[in-house]
């Protein structure tokens, strides 16, 4: 099982989603955002970090790198792909999931431990977890507002594509406390809290994380 | 060459914190009535040659592709000199 994880300019969070998805069971694949090829992997993470600094919005320059022509004809063709915080934001800007992600209600960078509800396990990435499973995890960010209209918002919810939902507070103003989706085969999640942070009890707070990289394991070895 | 100026700010119904942070010194620094501040961006395009119509669909085009976000952005082209 090949997983790769794209550097873009300023991924801040590579080499930990490279090593959660080790720890997983899988081999972990380096993809560059300048080479148009996604190498025949088996699945795509899109780390968090400040893809060229964050300029104009998060990720709208990363959602126009080579890599992501292959990528966005793969991921509607059914293949696994995961973004985390700042890969949220680069499936976002690439209609791959929709609505969007805005500046903290707060406007600080919030930075905690953060208590989440699985509300999905019908996706390829939460298979492991069951409905109502709660999992703490960090979150940091600064542009994890997650807005969409109201019939988007309505939508997401009646086709149970909201995959996690802040518990005790929301740290950013999301609508709805929605902390990830997907999109609507279940192949694509954007998720703001980092799963890849949680997957060892040496560095994280729980290992509760680790569910998000075993779950494509299981997904493709079921397929 | 040609200047084109391009204005992206967010929808009315998309909450602006920085706007919001902006509306509030401004009524401590003792500017009285401010009922709403919107906080945008500018683009400032300095074109080589003429802008024609083809030429300007295209800055259409990527003026609503990646210089706004049309799901939380409008953007209006607010001046194009030769």
């Amino acid at each position: 099982m090949r997983v790769g994880i794209v550097t873009f300019p300023g991924s801040l969070d590579d080499r930990d989603a490279a090593r959660a998805v080790r720890i997983a069971g899988c081999q972990a694949v380096e993809l560059w955002h300048g080479d148009a090829d996604l190498h025949a992997v088996d699945a795509v993470v899109l780390p968090g970090g400040f893809s060229y600094g964050d300029y104009l919005r998060c990720g709208a320059i990363a959602r126009f790198a080579p890599v992501m022509g292959p990528l966005i004809d793969a991921a509607n063709g059914g293949l696994p792909v995961l973004g985390i915080c700042n890969g949220f934001q680069v499936l976002c800007e690439s209609h791959l999931l929709p609505g969007a992600l805005v500046r903290n209600d707060s406007l600080h960078f919030i930075c905690r431990d953060q208590r989440l509800r699985i509300e999905s396990a019908s996706t390829v990435w939460t298979s492991e977890y069951e409905v109502g499973q709660e999992i703490v995890v960090p979150l940091k960010n600064g542009e994890g507002g997650y807005v969409a209209d109201e019939a988007t918002l309505d939508l997401l919810e009646g086709d149970g594509r909201v995959v996690a939902r802040y518990l005790e507070v929301n740290p950013n103003g999301s609508r709805r406390d929605i902390a990830g989706i997907s999109n609507a085969r279940g192949n694509v999640v954007g998720l703001m809290p980092h799963p890849e942070h949680a997957v060892e009890a040496l560095t994280g707070p729980t290992t509760d994380g680790l569910g998000f990289f075993t779950s494509i394991l299981k997904g493709l070895v079921d397929a | 060459m040609a200047r084109v100026v391009i204005d992206v700010l967010l929808k009315p119904e998309i909450l602006d914190p920085q706007g919001k942070a902006v509306e509030g010194a401004l009524t401590r620094l003792g500017l009285a009535g401010v009922t709403s501040v919107r906080q945008g961006k500018t683009f400032t395009l300095e074109v080589d040659g003429e802008v024609d119509d083809a030429r300007l669909a295209q800055i259409h085009e990527l003026a609503g592709s990646l210089l706004s976000n049309p799901v939380i952005e409008d953007y209006v082209i607010r001046e194009v000199t030769a």
